[in-house]
């Protein structure tokens, strides 16, 4: 069962604040991604790569065609599905790691991490104890690890952004450029990072501003701008 | 996932005179899943909330409800000592204002052994036990079990609102704007806070809220409504990231960042 394949999708985003203004983004945009590979979302900046992954997570809405998940045993389309059923499959199928983080007031860095483990139903002390191991390898400060990150600098929220979404086990995973504002030792784990997962079977689909990661992840990439609906600018 | 909701709500209506408080409202409400009703002050949503928790009779309109038993009741065909019961035990209702859910004239410890009590809690020693346990999960010292609420903060109310709703594990729990009023980091506290007691106990909650942020923070789900309609419904990422309503895009724009 191919993990996660896209058909068809359409997506227009009407601005009713500007006068009912459309904003086609995509149409007939269709791919697939298979266990293991790294499919890479290429195509110039400006084009709508970071809506894609947005539509696949769910976040976005889209008019028309079909996003379908390997998901408890069968395929499950995304598109149609309730909103308990997306929760579900995040939960258990699909993975996001997003450009930024999203801190939330309070709460530590090592338990943003831990977060979808305990979520996923594993124990608070095993979860704990990786999601240390996750923020060490990313060579985050060890006494950053109990302060919330919302004072943290870029570089430091992305890496917990990072060791949240790779810690859990989800069969695919989408990546916002996770190494934007990285250093290059830092990039480096982030690399291996994604190797692992590919070796592990998992189903990954990326985008990279950073030509030497996209060459060093990359199975396959596909120029997005073809289903444009703006047109290559 | 279990296979039926906790709560079915079908064409549900209440009507002020003429003026309409909310129309049309149809959903269901699944186990463990945090609702949020979002909307300006007018739009419906607390009459909504006070209809669905049979504090206000609907003027038409269905709200069955799963009973822990496995039984389906039409909560408006219950007889009231049923439904008082149902509030005092099976469910939570966190006012915006902690003087309307706590007893302001006696302790932190008997507001939360109060509930218990109503629930056959006869045992002193084993109420005082729970309370304690109750206050320290909502952060609340154990020296101050036997002051008052008077003597609290407004955050410190509000927590001890929550002890006494949660200490029946309810299963089924409203809030009207519960952290309306209060300072951003005591807020802050107080959100964190629900979001752990929500997730660790399997809740479901629907949260009547006029801030998308605290929407966002706590629910899976939200409603909007507008003039006493539900306008846009959906997961609460998709309707704050991508929002299709007129009304839904005005909302989401109007705040500094959700």
């Amino acid at each position: 069962m191919i993990p996660l394949s896209v058909r068809d999708i359409a997506k227009t985003f009407v601005m009713h604040l500007r006068g009912g203004l459309r904003l086609p983004v995509f149409s007939g945009l269709s791919f697939e991604v298979d266990r293991g590979e790294c499919l890479v979302l290429g195509g110039p900046s400006g084009v709508g790569k970071s809506s894609i992954l947005k539509m696949l997570y769910g976040n976005y809405g889209v008019d028309a065609g079909e996003i379908l998940v390997a998901h408890r045993g069968g395929l499950i389309d995304l598109a149609r599905a309730l909103p308990r059923e997306v929760i579900d499959i995040r939960r258990l199928s699909l993975g996001y790691v997003s450009q930024f983080l999203r801190a939330i007031p309070r709460v530590s860095a090592v338990d943003i991490v831990a977060d979808p483990l305990i979520g996923s139903g594993i124990d608070r002390d095993e979860a704990t104890a990786r999601a240390e191991a996750a923020l060490a390898r990313l060579n985050l400060p060890r006494d950053l690890w109990t302060l919330p990150p919302a004072t943290f600098s870029g570089g430091e929220q992305q890496r917990v952004n990072i060791a949240r979404g790779f810690i859990s086990d989800h069969p695919i995973l989408l990546l916002d450029e996770p190494t934007a504002s990285l250093d290059a030792a830092n990039r480096a784990v982030v690399v291996d990072m994604i190797e692992e997962k590919k070796a592990a079977g998992v189903a990954l689909i990326g985008i990279f501003h950073d030509e030497d990661v996209r060459d060093r992840v990359a199975s396959r990439v596909v120029d997005v701008s073809r289903y444009s609906a703006r047109g290559v600018r | 996932m279990t296979d039926a909701p906790i709560l079915e709500v079908r064409d549900l209506a209440k009507a002020y005179g003429a003026r309409i408080g909310c129309v049309d409202i149809s959903f269901d409400l699944w186990a463990g899943e945090v609702l949020a009703v979002v909307g300006e002050s007018g739009s419906g949503k607390t009459t909504l909330l006070s209809c669905l928790s049979t504090r206000l009779a609907a003027d038409r309109g269905s709200v069955v409800y799963a009973m822990r038993d496995g039984s389906r009741r039409d909560l408006s065909t219950m007889r009231e000592a049923e439904r008082r019961f149902l509030m005092r035990t099976d469910w939570g209702f966190v006012h915006q204002n902690p003087a309307d859910g706590l007893r302001m004239g006696v302790s932190a410890g008997a507001n939360v052994g109060e509930r218990l009590m109503a629930v056959g809690d006869r045992h002193y020693g084993h109420i005082r036990g729970t309370a304690l346990d109750w206050l320290d999960r909502v952060e609340i010292d154990a020296d101050r079990i036997d002051d008052r609420p008077r003597a609290f903060s407004g955050g410190m109310r509000q927590r001890l609102q929550i002890a006494r709703n949660l200490v029946t594990s309810p299963r089924l729990v409203f809030m009207d704007e519960p952290t309306g009023g209060l300072d951003v980091s005591v807020q802050a506290r107080l959100l964190d806070l629900m979001r752990g007691l929500v997730r660790d106990l399997g809740l479901s909650v629907i949260i009547v809220t006029h801030d998308l942020a605290v929407a966002r923070l706590l629910s899976h789900r939200i409603m909007v409504m507008k003039e006493g309609r539900v306008i846009e419904h959906g997961l609460t990422d998709r309707v704050l990231d991508d929002p299709r309503e007129p009304y839904t895009q005005l909302l989401v724009s109007s705040i500094p960042q959700a």
